[in-house]
């Protein structure tokens, strides 16, 4: 079961890899010009993401008893709370200083745009400041 | 519109579809929440003592976020060569990659989320914190680059 979930992510990480790449989502130049209101194909990508993903969230757990592979379909609700917004602020400066996030880094180094992996360890430096220094609740 | 477009949509619009169709896919089979910012958390779980890495929600999930994060590189990979079209290098100063990773990787975690947590997996599971957050990082985001572009940077 384990070795089978394993093998379902890294299918749906390939998946996603390549939507980020093809949608250009990998290169930080195209998000930095949707945040200057040059092109805004970026809510396309995030739409079309979030509409397919919203049907799948809300039809599966109804269609089906448990997931194909798994023991329960899992719930992960975002709390309301001044660390989530905080936190959503402090990101988007990042997000505007360098156009990058955290899928399409790793996926951008796989389609050979290697100077994100700059950003990459710039990412893992802050998660580990947040969970050394900011881990209370 | 073309000139909200100046790139077109369709590569926008089915890439968008297809990254919808993986978290889709990775739920449908696994049951899992695949948002991207919670294995740069995780994955410290194998290297540092400290109490925060050693909850039991990131050791329970660091092994599956990796096998995703593989699969994200291995995807970039067959982009690559599916389209042909050589590898790309962003002219992004390294100071600011390094940086706004920083921000990005602090931010993200103590929000619980990123652009795919929050803004994929947070809205498709009606989340009204996801939303607030979405909107947040919008706001900081578009002030950040104009800022940026304002004082000349890249």
């Amino acid at each position: 079961m384990k070795t089978t979930q394993l093998f379902w992510a890294l299918v749906a990480g390939a998946l996603f890899g390549f939507g980020l790449s093809l949608s250009a989502m990998v290169r930080p130049e195209v998000v930095l010009s949707f945040l200057r209101f040059k092109d805004l194909g970026l809510l396309l990508v995030l739409g079309g993401a979030a509409t397919v993903a919203l049907l799948a969230y809300q039809l599966a757990p109804r269609l089906l008893d448990k997931p194909f592979f798994g023991q329960a379909f899992v719930k992960h609700p975002s709390s309301l709370n001044v660390r989530t917004i905080i936190g959503a602020a402090i990101f988007g400066i990042g997000w505007g200083l360098c156009g990058v996030c955290p899928g399409p880094a790793i996926a951008g180094l796989g389609s050979g745009n290697w100077p994100l992996l700059a950003a990459v360890l710039g990412i893992f430096a802050g998660a580990w400041v947040q969970g050394r220094f900011f881990f209370g609740r | 519109m073309g000139q909200f477009f100046p790139n077109g949509i369709a590569h926008y619009l089915a890439g968008g579809l297809i990254i919808g169709a993986a978290v889709g896919l990775l739920f449908i089979t696994t049951g899992l929440v695949g948002g991207m910012s919670t294995l740069y958390s995780s994955t410290w779980s194998y290297f540092s003592k400290q109490p925060f890495f050693q909850q039991a929600n990131l050791i329970n999930s660091r092994q599956w976020r990796l096998a995703y994060a593989a699969g994200l590189l291995l995807g970039g990979v067959i982009w690559l060569a599916w389209s042909g079209s050589g590898a790309w290098q962003t002219g992004v100063p390294v100071w600011q990659l390094v940086l706004g990773g920083f921000l990005i990787g602090f931010g993200a975690r103590l929000s619980n989320g990123c652009t795919s947590g929050h803004g994929i997996c947070g809205l498709a599971s009606l989340q009204l914190p996801s939303l607030l957050a979405v909107l947040t990082f919008l706001a900081t985001g578009i002030a950040t680059a104009h800022l940026v572009a304002w004082i000349g940077g890249y």
